[in-house]
């Protein structure tokens, strides 16, 4: 379990970074915190004869809240971002989907930017970009381009990004006025990939709901929201039968079977995971 | 007077050191040594056709490569048969690299010597191997049905068979008022020490002599294994185990491919060679253990009195069986646990499937033989509507019938034969802790908060400290210092603290003087391993012995230099003084001095021992006849059997009614291991036990593709249970002790693991209502089977 031979490279600059991922072509790969590629690396999955640390590039590490967004830098650790009391306010859902992603020990090291350019449908990140309806900063050679989140993933483990583009920053979208949040998993330990999770807001006005939506982890093949407006609308948040949302659940995720679940017991979870986190975001 | 050591609650003093950082593992050796890499088999069942190493050679830095061929003499026979057995009728061994065919994915085939790792798998990944693969046999039910076979030589895919059986079974069966039949499954796990294997080779040329560090739990037998394999006289070869990070049974298996081939290499290269098992090869060259059919016949009375049990399993020993049979004969045995059935039929069959060989982890088969007794014990209960664990009560062997003697013959070849243990008393203790009378009315109050709640018991009975013998070696310094070795190795069980606690008590000295080493052939040459639960029994018991020596020899040298009988000295904190003149007395550090006689003062206090130092008699010779220099001594315990230790546990579970997740709310435990050396350490093994057993009742299975690829063979997906799912666990002791040793104790090494699968089955069933056969079991799988006896259910209601 040692990797391949590689060239390493540690740019001091987002320029600089890019023109070494413009010069080794599709050689190249970008090293964050290093949380999914080194285990790829080790294991042999991958061979990139380029490595681009970005660890030093300076002013990625940032976390800023604006009246529309959170934007967390490339380099801003998961942790950073789930003690962020600025980012918690403007939107809880981040936090709560930071506590499931792994361990302390990882998310003091992994980026919440690489994972969502890792682009894994069973990482909590992705799923909490679609559901905010993030913008992508992607960075490239001629300049920035913004796509937002719905565009960005195209497939497991990939999106829009091209081999000489970084992924510089996610805005994550805020919520309106009146939305409760929640995010719900279910791993066989804690901190595992979940076996099926979910991430749901539901805006209540004047005392009724206006909308409700939701996004998975793990049981769909890339991330993707979920609206379920149409099924809640108009009732008072305390009385919902939530299960009047379970069609469109089912219909709306595709899980696999693998060695820890079955694709069946994946569905029953996922809709349970569903009505209970649309349960507790309307207390919140 | 110092305080008495034994059942103190004594820190563990090795702890500072290895929580520092400063342990010194096996990769922390030989930083300038060659390093290892292994083209391992891709298939679980192939022959090689052809190699093609040339590429691998242009490598820069590669040093060597070597296949089968390559081997000399008897490195290239197979690997020893460590314990065989008359019921083993087709063993196999492996070899150190495979000859022609390999019989499991993870089988080394090619071994690579470069200038470090990274250079070793480069090389690796540029072998060319034309394989020609053969149809693997996977799972018990696959090697039963016998298609194929995994060797040619052993028919049936039967590696052995063995009967055993007291009383008549068939007629006790037939009139039995009650049966029942039972069929069981538990699923394969492993080991996994936070540290993997490990082996460094020295290769002195000047000297002719190889040094070996290895992360084994035998080092005199990895030293006895390469001295015969690379044909060096056993003075010559030296063994070392330095730190090692766990072991759980994987490191008695010996010697591994690697223990061989890398002091082979070293002494051929003249140059230091090391190998650090990654956990990829961890999961798939170590070994695996647990996986059982099993098949249960019993008939009871209407009291639930069991008159006749008929056990059938079947062994899943995967592709070798170098260590023989001691897991299924410890099923078989160990199964009956605390309870006296009138008679008892015991048949296994062991089974060769294209998977990873299996040796003895932790529990070493007992977990399997209590799942089969303790679900048996349900499923009575159940059938009688008789609370479980009054069925339990019935069935006990009772202190008065102690010794109890099964009339079966147990691992170690001798009789199985309890020495001590109160079972009523111990139940007792387990429900008063976990409230047993008052859980109906838990379960009650739970329902109606829409709460599914269960509780599970198990009991079991564990054969401990199995011989031949280990030795203790002690020496007392000039300077006070007391030196103890034993020849078993240490896995981080806390040996440097209990050692020391007995040895401080037996020779009256204060704890800290005691230092304690472990595993170094330079310094005991004579000993068996670390396994069985052996340790503080054996060594324990070694070591008490070897200090009376000691004891008794200061204080004869005492007497004569106090000029009093040795009846009326007493050693306490390094002194001997005379009873009731506690002014006449004389440090042990100076009875050192005095014990070996020297022309030469060579510091100031050996002047006492110089030749016109004081007076002496001119008849006798400095040392008598009898006698040695130096105060040292050594002895050795051997025990005509092994002792039985035991317990009970409890547990309460709750299942989310719809998602099927299962949370073990509580866990009790009620554990006898005799006298305890320190009770601290005690319950520390108990709660990694009980930890290690989690993990085997709802987290950890290897699974084996059809085509015997090991498809979890990393720790992202073969599950560990992290401290978020090991529950607390709640402890309460009892002190039988053993008749057997002089100081009255029992291994703990193992219990904690034995039951908890049985205990979670039970706690679960009790849950849900319906039978739990197989473990371990998952969510999803509870959940179906929820889904399957709903179902089940329903068409017997719609039925007419
Ligand atoms: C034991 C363990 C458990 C884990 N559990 C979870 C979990 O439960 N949930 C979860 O979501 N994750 C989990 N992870 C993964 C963790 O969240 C990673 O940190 C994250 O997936 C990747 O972030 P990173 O900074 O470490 O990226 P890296 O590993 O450095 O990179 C990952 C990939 O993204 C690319 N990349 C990184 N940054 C950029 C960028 N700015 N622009 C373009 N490409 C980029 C890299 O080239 C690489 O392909 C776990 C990891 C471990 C080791």
């Amino acid at each position: 379990m040692k990797p391949g031979p590689f060239v390493y490279h540690r740019p001091l600059s987002v320029q600089e970074a890019l023109s070494v991922l413009t010069d080794v072509g599709h050689e190249g790969k970008i090293l964050a915190g290093g949380q999914s590629l080194i285990p790829i690396l080790n294991m042999r999955l991958a061979s990139p004869s380029h490595l681009v640390d970005i660890n030093r590039v300076p002013g990625l590490d940032e976390v800023t809240v604006s009246s529309e967004a959170v934007r967390v830098g490339a380099l801003v650790r998961h942790r950073q971002l789930e003690r962020d009391t600025g980012a918690y306010a403007a939107n809880p859902l981040l936090r709560q989907a930071l506590h499931c992603v792994a361990h302390p020990a990882i998310r003091n090291r992994g980026t919440t930017v690489g994972s969502i350019a890792h682009a894994d449908a069973a990482g909590e990140m992705p799923s909490v970009a679609v559901l905010t309806e993030a913008v992508m900063e992607i960075r490239g050679p001629s300049g920035v381009r913004e796509v937002a989140a719905d565009d960005f993933f195209e497939g497991a483990l990939e999106t829009c990004l091209d081999h000489d583009e970084i992924l510089e920053a996610v805005r994550f979208g805020r919520f309106p006025e009146g939305t409760g949040t929640a995010f719900l998993e279910s791993a066989r330990r804690h901190g595992d990939y979940a076996l099926a999770g979910v991430a749901a807001a539901v805006t209540v006005t004047d005392g009724t709901i206006v909308s409700a939506r939701a996004s998975f982890v793990s049981v769909t093949e890339v991330p993707t929201r979920l609206d379920l407006t149409e099924a809640v609308a108009g009732q008072e948040p305390g009385a919902v039968d939530w299960s009047v949302i379970d069609d469109l659940v089912q219909e709306h995720i595709s899980p696999e079977a693998d060695i820890h679940a079955t694709a069946d017991y994946r569905r029953v979870l996922a809709g349970e995971l569903t009505r209970r986190a649309l349960a507790q975001a309307v207390t919140r | 007077m110092s305080t008495r050591q034994f059942g103190a609650p004594v820190q563990r003093r090795e702890d500072p050191r290895l929580v520092t950082g400063n342990g010194r593992y096996l990769d922390d050796l030989g930083h300038t040594a060659y390093e290892c890499a292994f083209l391992r088999s891709p298939h679980a069942h192939a022959r090689i056709v052809d190699i093609d190493i040339a590429d691998a050679f242009e490598v820069d830095g590669v040093v060597a490569i070597y296949l089968h061929e390559d081997l000399p003499g008897a490195v290239g026979e197979p690997l020893p048969l460590l314990i065989p057995h008359p019921a083993l009728i087709a063993p196999r061994t492996g070899y150190c690299l495979a000859k022609d065919e390999v019989n499991h994915v993870g089988e080394a085939v090619v071994m690579v010597v470069a200038r470090d790792r990274y250079v070793a798998e480069d090389a690796v990944a540029r072998i060319q191997v034309e394989w020609s693969p053969l149809p693997a046999v996977v799972g018990l039910e696959r090697a039963r049905e016998a298609a194929h076979l995994v060797h040619e030589e052993a028919a049936g895919n039967i590696s052995a068979h063995l009967l055993q059986s007291v009383g008549d079974v068939d007629a006790a069966l037939a009139s039995a008022p009650h049966r029942l039949t039972l069929d069981l499954s538990i699923e394969r796990s492993a080991c996994m020490p936070m540290e993997g294997k490990g082996v460094y080779a020295r290769w002195d040329a000047q000297d002719e002599k190889l040094r070996i560090y290895s992360s084994t739990q035998t080092s005199t037998g990895v030293r006895a294994a390469v001295a015969a394999k690379l044909g060096l006289p056993l003075a010559k070869v030296e063994c070392i185990a330095p730190d090692i990070g766990g072991g759980f049974g994987a490191k008695i298996m010996h010697p591994w491919p690697e223990e061989v081939l890398i002091p082979w290499a070293a002494r051929l290269l003249g140059h230091d060679v090391k190998w650090t098992e990654d956990r990829r090869e961890h999961f798939i060259s170590s070994s695996h253990e647990r996986g059982q059919l099993q098949q249960v016949e019993v008939g009871f009375d209407d009291e639930g009195r069991i008159l006749a049990l008929d056990v059938k399993f079947w062994h899943d020993n995967g592709s070798y069986t170098p260590y023989g049979i001691i897991v299924p004969i410890i099923t078989s045995t160990q199964l009956l646990g605390p309870y006296k059935p009138r008679s008892y039929r015991v048949e296994f069959w062991s089974m060769y499937t294209n998977t990873v060989l299996v040796t003895p982890y932790r529990g070493a088969g007992r977990p399997q033989g209590c799942f089969a007794m303790e679900r048996t014990m349900d499923a009575i209960a159940a059938q009688l509507g008789i609370d479980r664990a009054e069925v339990r009560s019935r069935n006990f062997i009772l202190p008065q019938e102690m010794p109890y003697d099964h009339g079966l013959m147990f691992q170690d070849g001798r009789p199985l034969k309890y020495d001590s243990g109160d079972f009523p008393a111990s139940l007792a203790k387990l429900k008063a802790l976990v409230g047993w009378d008052d859980f109906a009315a838990y379960r009650e109050q739970a329902a109606a908060e829409g709460r599914r709640v269960g509780l599970g018991i198990g009991c079991y009975v564990e054969g401990t400290g199995v011989g031949p013998y280990e030795g203790g070696h002690i020496q007392v310094e000039t300077n006070g210092r007391v030196n103890v070795a034993t020849g078993l190795t240490t896995q981080g069980q806390g040996h440097q603290t209990i050692l020391a606690q007995i040895v401080a008590d037996e020779l009256g000295v204060p704890l800290d003087d005691v230092h304690v080493t472990t595993g170094d052939t330079r310094r005991m040459a004579y000993a068996v391993g670390t396994f069985a639960s052996r340790g503080a029994v054996m060594s324990g018991n070694a070591v008490a012995l070897a200090a009376r020596v000691v004891r008794a020899k200061a204080l004869r040298i005492a007497a004569e230099a106090l000029e009093v009988s040795a009846d009326d000295l007493d050693i306490a904190d390094g002194i001997i003084s005379v009873k009731g003149a506690p002014d006449t007395r004389i440090a042990l550090s100076t009875v050192a001095v005095l014990s070996n006689p020297l022309r030469y003062a060579f510091d100031e206090s050996a002047k006492a021992a110089t030749q016109f130092a004081g007076t002496f008699d001119p008849d006798k010779p400095p040392i008598a006849d009898d006698e040695e220099p130096g105060l040292e001594g050594q002895d050795f315990y051997s025990p005509t059997q092994a002792t039985f230790a035991n317990g009970m546990h409890a547990a309460i579970v709750e299942t989310d009614p719809v998602t099927a997740e299962i949370t073990i709310l509580r866990y009790c435990v009620i554990h006898d291991c005799g006298m305890m050396v320190n009770p601290m350490i005690v319950e520390g093994q108990v709660h990694g036990g009980v930890a290690q057993g989690v993990g085997g009742a709802l987290y950890e299975r290897m699974f084996y593709d059809e085509s015997g690829q090991l498809m979890n063979a990393s720790f992202m997906d073969f599950l560990i249970p992290y401290a978020s799912e090991v529950p607390h666990v709640e402890t309460d002791h009892l002190e039988t002790p053993s008749p057997l040793n002089p100081l009255g104790i029992k291994g703990a090494g193992e219990a904690g693991t034995i039951p908890v699968t049985a205990v979670i089955a039970s706690a679960i069933e009790d849950a849900e209502g319906f039978p739990i056969r197989s473990m371990p079991i998952n969510p999803s799988e509870l959940w179906a089977l929820r889904r399957e006896h709903s179902q089940a259910s329903a068409t017997k209601e719609s039925a007419p």
